[in-house]
This record gives structure tokens, C-alpha cells and sequence, in this order.
């Protein structure tokens, strides 16, 4: 399954994971977020488009706790939360795999996935245990396309990279995962893995949000897309519902003049 | 699909779109030596030379020696005193791998020896206390200088270079006030100056090396069983014997030298057994090896050295791994600086002075530390102390000028970072496709 999701309207029938409505956010003068509404649902990929300055990092610095929202409500699983650190949207279960992935070149891969939440044994660093659960976890993404869990991670291909950020983003039984541009330094081949490898995540059921510029991408593995224009949730619709110029058309005017009920 | 190889999932078809990946792993063995071959040169181009370019010139500068001065390079008299010669440097060399891998440097290491020595005298000899008190103290004086530096480097923000040298500086300054007028504190204890000058009893060093022996053996083994036993891929038998065996016969063959009388007449003073720093520097690399490589904080360090941003991200709290880091080194060059004085009996102003602290950053770097931080390991500060001291030995046996020691030195060093360079650059052109 990958485009072929015409379901009626995904309108919130089932209890969204992640539920923003009203998010406001300012930066002194400047209003950044002016009352933001965003739906984040489990086992599906939301892709968060708009074009640059349009509110999207702060939009998920703010999901992820690293600067607090200034008003708005931030649900999760149904229950109103207060995010105001990276380790409070953790605890949550939600992990962001940055644009430029934060993985230590000198480290191995599973050195990489555990770092700063290693498994001791005693005092000491359980190995066994962290190769077992890496391997276990880049299995169940059916990742393939890496040789062995020991390679420092500076040898390894942007797409081999890719993977291992997002493997860590899921080892710790997350249920939203956002990507900040995962396909933007990737080639052709390698982009397609990335973008099955989203399309799994869904299907394991987490929630996953992919921001991306590329609109093409954004058709194929997208269920939702949410179009941020100043500011503003201009639009969160299905993907089936719009086509690719409605779509460029909402992230460059921020209206589509077309009948579409965004979730304003 | 790889038949007799043993990566479980990986190996297969380079297919992005995995269908079914549920092949239960098969059955672990320990891979082949081939394997390990190629996992060594993927390390190799993710640029993880490691130690071997370093200990491969070791053998080299050793037969070049010995075919060059056979009569004296190889003798037991002159194996001990190059271990001497060495010792002061490699403790030192240990410290500023912490620092190194952080991707820092330490230029005041030597003169907070020298300062955290000239404390150990003032306390041990001016003051009388007992050498345990003394010892300690010395080491606190370099955990302070270390938590001094370490503190206005990760909470100010200073470059540690300027740092350091304000710091390299200064404790020069300090120690030449607490010196005094004298020009030396004299050590006095036999405990702390034994540690340089006598031998251990020539059994004690055959049952330490056996039990290092025995120790590096039980613990690799355990632990390629451990591996085993979950299912992942262990080392090599055939690699873990060849290891082992090599390990083996040097230190048995060191040991064996350092049993034999070397004294010139032996009937006014008998001269043998290991000296004693040797089991300082022994329990120093296996102590300090386990820090950085089983513990957490150890991790941490490298992960600090590696990509700061990318540590601060993962939780690690980046400037306190980096003031331990700073807390290490400064500690270890106390002990360093007790085993400078105590090879000439007192502290100078110029103990960890002069070239002490150079010859230890070129150490580690021709060990295989980078400077750019994130690469490195205890056994580089032993290897590279070693070349270093080999370098200086054999040229003096040689009969060859300070101005040849020190541009010799100055080029193997210049080798060693061009190394270090060159691998940086091949991992970048080699990863990131």
C-alpha cells in the first residue's frame, strides 16, 4: 500500500494519538505559529508541507518540548500534556529524527541507536543486550541493507544513515515519530528506501509525521497532508483528496480556491 | 545468501524492499578470520587505523636497532631503561587521551604534574606526612587543576588551547614559588621512590605476567562466549588464539629480560626483576581501558568528541562529561609527575617541563589518537610512549646529537598525524555515498 488510500475523510472518528489545536507561538514581535490545528494519527503519515518560514520547525520544536508552545491545547492519546522539555515528549513516546540525523560518525550503529540511553549491566554497558535489541528492531523495519550493526557509522551510505537514525527513533516503543526531511540529501534509489521504510513505520502503527518539500514524495507514502502557510494550518486533508497543484497552489497562497474543508 | 558467513539479517541481496525478513538467524559460530579481515578494513575506511600503524613501527624501530647496535639496544639493561625513560611520557600521554578524544588538547598536563609533585614533596618531605596522605594529596592537586580548567572550558566557553596554556604558564609560575629558593624538594620515602628505582622480586614479575596473561585470555574468551551464547557474531577463535599467543610472548619475553641480572657488577648491587612502574602502568591501561570502553561515561566521551550536538540531543550532559574529561587528565599527569620525580629523586622546576609535554601529545597522536577528537584508546599512550622512547634511545645508543633525536621525533610525529589525516579524509570520501 503506498498512495491508494482514498478512505471517505479521515475526519478525527477515532481518537487522534497527537491533537494541537489553537497552537500559538511568537518569538518576540514575530508570530510564528497563529493558532495552529494539527491531527497526528496512529498508523498513519501525516506529512507536515509549507513552504520555508512557514512555521514548521517551531511547529515541531514545539512538539518535541525543545521550546514550549506560548497557548494552545497539546493532546495526547486523548489526555491534555504539558511538553515543555525533550525528555517530557520522550516520555510520551515521541522522537524527532532531525534533518541532519545526530548520529556520532566515530560511534557504530548500536553504539549510535542506545546513545544517551544505554542498557548497563551493573555498571557496566550490557553489549549483548544493545546488539541483540538493535538487530532486533532494524529487523523488524526489515532493514536489510546494512552489513553489520558494528560498522562505525561514518562508513555507512546517507540512506544507510537515514535508516539508523530512524531505527533509533522507534527502539524505544515510540508512538509518533516526525522526520525533518528525510529524503532531502538522498538519491533516487535511496529515497525510496527511506520512503518504504516510513510507509512501515505506519503500518507497525506509530504515528509519523514527514515534513518534506518534495510533493512527490509526499503523494507516495503520505495518508494525510497538512499545509502550513504563515503561520497557519491552512488545510489537513487527505491525501486522495488533493492533487499535487491544489497542494502547491495551498503552500504558495495558503488558500486553494477549490471546496476543501481543512480542519480549520 | 552467505552460507557458512555469520551475519544473520544482513549479507542477503543489497534489496531495499525487504518482503519476509523472518529467516531465523542461523545458528552462530565464530566467523572466520576472513570476516574479521574485512570488518578490520571497513573500520580501516570508516578511517579506525587504530594502533596497528603505530605498533607495526614499534617492530620496525626495534630491528632496526637491534641490527644497528646489537651489543647494547637489546639488553636487559637497556629494555628497563627504556621502560624508565618512557614511563613518565605514557602516563602523561594516558591523561591527554581523555582530553584528545574529547577533542581538546591539554597543554598544561606537564607543569600540573610537576605542580601536583612538588605538592606530594612539600607535603611528604617538608611536612613529614606519611606517603599514602602525601600520594593523595598530589592526586587532588590534580584534580582541582583539572576541575579548573575543565570548568572554564565547558561552562565559559574558552578554547581549551588558551586555556591550557594560561594554565601552562601559570603552574610553571606556582611551581617555582613552592619551590623556593632551594631549586628542589628533595623525595626522601623509599615507598614513592621505588616506584622508578627498584625491582619487583623476580618471581612477583613472573607471577604478574602470567596472571595479566592469564586475565586478558579468561576475560576476551568469556566474553566471545557471552556473545556466543546470545546468538551474535564473535571474534575469530583462530583471532582470538593468534591474539592471545602474541600478547603471550612478548610479555613473557619482556619478563624473561627483566629477569636477568643486568647489573655491571653484580656482586655490590644485584640488578634484576621488573621494575616497578611497570605494574602502574599495567593496572593504569587496564583500569583506565575499562572506563572508556564498558562504562557509559566512556561512551559519552567519545560520543562528546564525535558530535557534540548530536551527544547534547541524545541527553548526555555534554559539559560535565567534558570537565571529566579535563578532571582525568590533570589526575593521571599528577600520577605522571610522581613518576618523573621519583626517577630523579626530586622535584625541579622543570619536572614535566621542557619537552615532557609534547613528547606525550606526540605519543598519543603516533599511538593513534586523533586530534580531531572521537578516535583513541589507552593503548595508543603506551605504544606511542614506546616509539617515542625507542626513538630517543636508540639514537643516543647511536651516538647521534639532540638535534637528531628531536627532528626524528619531530617527522615520525609529523607521519603519525598524516595518518590520522589521511583516514579522516578516506572516511569522508568512503561514507556518505
Amino acid at each position: 500500500m503506498t498512495t491508494a488510500t482514498a478512505e471517505p475523510r479521515p475526519t478525527t472518528t477515532d481518537t487522534p494519538l497527537l491533537r494541537l489545536r489553537g497552537i500559538r507561538k511568537s518569538f518576540g514581535p514575530v508570530d510564528v505559529l497563529k493558532g495552529v490545528d494539527l491531527d497526528v494519527r496512529a498508523g498513519k503519515v501525516t506529512a507536515l508541507v509549507g513552504d520555508n518560514g512557514a512555521g514548521k520547525s517551531t511547529l515541531i520544536k514545539g512538539i518535541a518540548g525543545i521550546h514550549a508552545f506560548d497557548d494552545g491545547d497539546y493532546e495526547f492519546e486523548g489526555k491534555a500534556v504539558s511538553v515543555s522539555s525533550p525528555r517530557d515528549s520522550n516520555a510520551l513516546g515521541i522522537e524527532i529524527v532531525y534533518q541532519d540525523l545526530a548520529l556520532c560518525d566515530n560511534l557504530d550503529v548500536v553504539h549510535n541507536m542506545f546513545l544517551g540511553r544505554e542498557v548497563r549491566k551493573g555498571r557496566t554497558l550490557d553489549e549483548s543486550a544493545m546488539e541483540l535489541r538493535a538487530r532486533e528492531t532494524l529487523d523488524g523495519l526489515n532493514v536489510r541493507t546494512l552489513q553489520s550493526v558494528r560498522t562505525p557509522v561514518a562508513s555507512l551510505s546517507g540512506g544507510q544513515r537515514q535508516t539508523v537514525a530512524i531505527a533509533r527513533a522507534v527502539l524505544w516503543n515510540s508512538k509518533v515519530v516526525i522526520l525533518d526531511e528525510p529524503t532531502a540529501a538522498l538519491g533516487v534509489a535511496q529515497t525510496e528506501q527511506v520512503l518504504k521504510l516510513v510507509r512501515r513505520l505506519a503500518e507497525k502503527g506509530l504515528g509519523v509525521v514527514l515534513i518534506s518539500h518534495n510533493l512527490n514524495d509526499v503523494f507516495q507514502v503520505a495518508d494525510d497532508i497538512a499545509v502550513l502557510f504563515h503561520g497557519q494550518m491552512v488545510a489537513q486533508v487527505g491525501t486522495g483528496e488533493v492533487s499535487s497543484n491544489q497542494v502547491v497552489t495551498l503552500i504558495t497562497t495558503g488558500t486553494a480556491g477549490e471546496p476543501e474543508e481543512g480542519s480549520r | 545468501m552467505s552460507s557458512t558467513t555469520t551475519r544473520p539479517p544482513a549479507g542477503g541481496p543489497r534489496e531495499p524492499s525487504g518482503d519476509t525478513s523472518t529467516e531465523a538467524p542461523p545458528a552462530v559460530e565464530a566467523g572466520s578470520l576472513g570476516d574479521a579481515f574485512r570488518d578490520w578494513v571497513t573500520r580501516v575506511r570508516g578511517g579506525e587505523v587504530g594502533v596497528l600503524p603505530a605498533m607495526l613501527g614499534l617492530v620496525v624501530l626495534f630491528a632496526v636497532f637491534a641490527t644497528l647496535r646489537p651489543d647494547t639496544f637489546l639488553t636487559p639493561y637497556n629494555m628497563a631503561n627504556l621502560v624508565l625513560q618512557a614511563s613518565g611520557v605514557v602516563v602523561l600521554a594516558m591523561g591527554l587521551v581523555f582530553v584528545l578524544l574529547l577533542g581538546e588538547i591539554d597543554l598544561s598536563a606537564g607543569f600540573a604534574g610537576g605542580t601536583a609533585a612538588c605538592v606530594l614533596g612539600i607535603v611528604m618531605t617538608r611536612q613529614g606526612m606519611p606517603w599514602p596522605i602525601s600520594v593523595a594529596a598530589c592526586l587532588l592537586a590534580g584534580a582541582v587543576i583539572g576541575t579548573a580548567i575543565g570548568l572554564l572550558v565547558s561552562r565559559l566557553g574558552i578554547p581549551s588551547f588558551v586555556v591550557t596554556l594560561a594554565f601552562f604558564l601559570a603552574l610553571q609560575g606556582v611551581m617555582l614559588i613552592l619551590i623556593g629558593e632551594g631549586g628542589t624538594i628533595p623525595y626522601r620515602n623509599d615507598a614513592v621512590l621505588a616506584l622508578m628505582n627498584s625491582n619487583m622480586p623476580v618471581w612477583l614479575g613472573w607471577a604478574l605476567t602470567v596472571a595479566a596473561i592469564a586475565f586478558f585470555v579468561i576475560s576476551t574468551g568469556r566474553r566471545r562466549q557471552l556473545r556466543r551464547s546470545s546468538g551474535l557474531k564473535a571474534e575469530p577463535a583462530l583471532l582470538w588464539i593468534l591474539k592471545s599467543v602474541v600478547l603471550a610472548v612478548v610479555l613473557l619475553g619482556f619478563t624473561l629480560l627483566m629477569s636477568i641480572e643486568r647489573a655491571i657488577n653484580p656482586n655490590i648491587a644485584s640488578l634484576k626483576g621488573m621494575p616497578w612502574v611497570v605494574l602502574l602502568l599495567g593496572l593504569l591501561a587496564v583500569g583506565l581501558t575499562f572506563l572508556l570502553t564498558r562504562t557509559a561515561w566512556g561512551r559519552h566521551v567519545y560520543a562528546v568528541g564525535g558530535n557534540a550536538e548530536a551527544a547534547r540531543r541524545a541527553g548526555i550532559n555534554v559539559a560535565r562529561v567534558r570537565l571529566s574529561g579535563f578532571i582525568m587528565c590533570s589526575t593521571l599527569a599528577a600520577i605522571a609527575g610522581i613518576v618523573l620525580a621519583s626517577r630523579t629523586n626530586s622535584v625541579s622546576p622543570t619536572t614535566g617541563g621542557s619537552d615532557t609535554l609534547l613528547y606525550a601529545v606526540g605519543a598519543a597522536v603516533i599511538g593513534g589518537t586523533s586530534l580531531f577528537g572521537g578516535k583513541g584508546r589507552v593503548v595508543d599512550a603506551i605504544i606511542g610512549g614506546l616509539v617515542v622512547a625507542v626513538i630517543i634511545n636508540g639514537l643516543i645508543l647511536m651516538n647521534q646529537s639532540a638535534g637528531r633525536q628531536y627532528m626524528v621525533t619531530g617527522i615520525v610525529l609529523l607521519v603519525a598525524a598524516s595518518v590520522d589525516a589521511i583516514s579522516r579524509k578516506r572516511a569522508a570520501s568512503s561514507g556518505r555515498v
